[in-house]
């Protein structure tokens, strides 16, 4: 138990110090690298609890696919060298301590809920899918979701397609000046267009380029 | 304080919560911060659902987790391909920068 509550509190120290540093960090790659270091963490926190399934899962997605995607994009745009300013003295800088009040009220209010919050027992019964002792985490949650989830599974990749889509129709654009292979005109062309037979009269000959 | 209960896990939810808004509240710097703020409220949203459905003994919270995750990587890739045409037209994605709406 001792151990558990050690390993919690390192975990979630390394989460909220890199969700800190992801915010204020000035340079914007740094920030992305913290990103990283906060998922891990958090995913470590998913497996200790007992959602191994989802801790991977979020290695995959997050480290894996939307980190990287971030990283890419953070390069491709050269927008590393932008230092970031902090509390910079400009006319558009009076939200500032809005915002901290706003974060500050947001807090509190999730501290009070925590804090006030009774755990209600009559709430259980009401849609409850129990976890099977005996299986295991990906087994129980793959019998869920291919059953009375199968709708939202399919949904969900409709939105993944969906975004996919999107972004490819986002960011294509047309380049004018290069030269490409039409495939339809390729297939589409007769013998007609490209031979053309021709009488050669005697001691005439023929002109080519005509 | 030794034994790890559902309000830890709910704090630490609460906290990271907090610094994703505290984030996108005091941004000056570019978007793509403000992109990452958010999924860090994302991300503590799962934590939430992952502890509830834990201490709870129901397993819809993780599943929930399992579209939210969905959600997260589609919007991802949504906004950073219009921080990309926004940048390619603009030259810029700054912040402060970005006053064409006069807002």
């Amino acid at each position: 138990m001792i151990a558990h509550a050690v390993v919690f509190y390192i975990f979630s120290l390394i989460a909220i110090i890199s969700a800190i540093m992801v915010t204020v960090s000035r340079n914007t790659v740094h920030s992305v690298f913290f990103l990283i270091l906060d998922f891990i963490s958090i995913s470590c926190l998913f497996i200790m609890i007992g959602a191994e399934f989802l801790g991977m899962i979020m290695l995959i997605v997050y480290v894996g696919a939307v980190a990287v995607l971030f990283l890419f994009v953070v390069m491709m745009l050269n927008v590393a060298q932008q230092k970031n300013e902090w509390f910079v003295a400009s006319d558009s800088s009076s939200h500032i301590p809005i915002g901290l009040l706003v974060s500050l009220i947001i807090f509190s209010e999730l501290l009070i809920v925590i804090g006030g919050w009774k755990y209600k027992a009559e709430l259980q019964d009401s849609i409850n899918i129990n976890l099977n002792l005996n299986l295991t985490n990906t087994q129980s949650l793959g019998n869920v979701i291919y059953t009375d989830y199968v709708h939202l599974f399919q949904l969900s990749g409709m939105v993944l397609l969906v975004a996919m889509i999107g972004a490819i129709v986002l960011t294509f654009r047309k380049r004018s000046g290069v030269k490409t292979q039409s495939y339809l005109r390729q297939i589409s062309r007769e013998r007609y267009e490209g031979v053309e037979l021709i009488d050669v009269e005697t001691k005439k000959g023929v002109k080519i380029d005509a | 304080m030794l034994s790890i209960g559902l309000g830890h896990y709910l704090t630490l939810a609460a906290i990271i919560f907090t610094i994703g808004v505290v984030g996108i509240f005091l941004n000056r710097k570019n978007v793509i911060v403000i992109l990452m703020s958010i999924e860090l409220i994302l991300l503590s949203v799962n934590i939430n659902l992952v502890s509830f459905s834990i201490f709870i003994n129901d397993l819809s919270g993780q599943v929930f987790t399992l579209f939210i995750l969905t959600v997260a990587a589609a919007e991802a890739a949504i906004g950073l391909a219009i921080i990309v045409i926004y940048y390619r037209n603009s030259g810029t994605i700054r912040v402060e920068e970005i006053d064409s709406l006069k807002g």
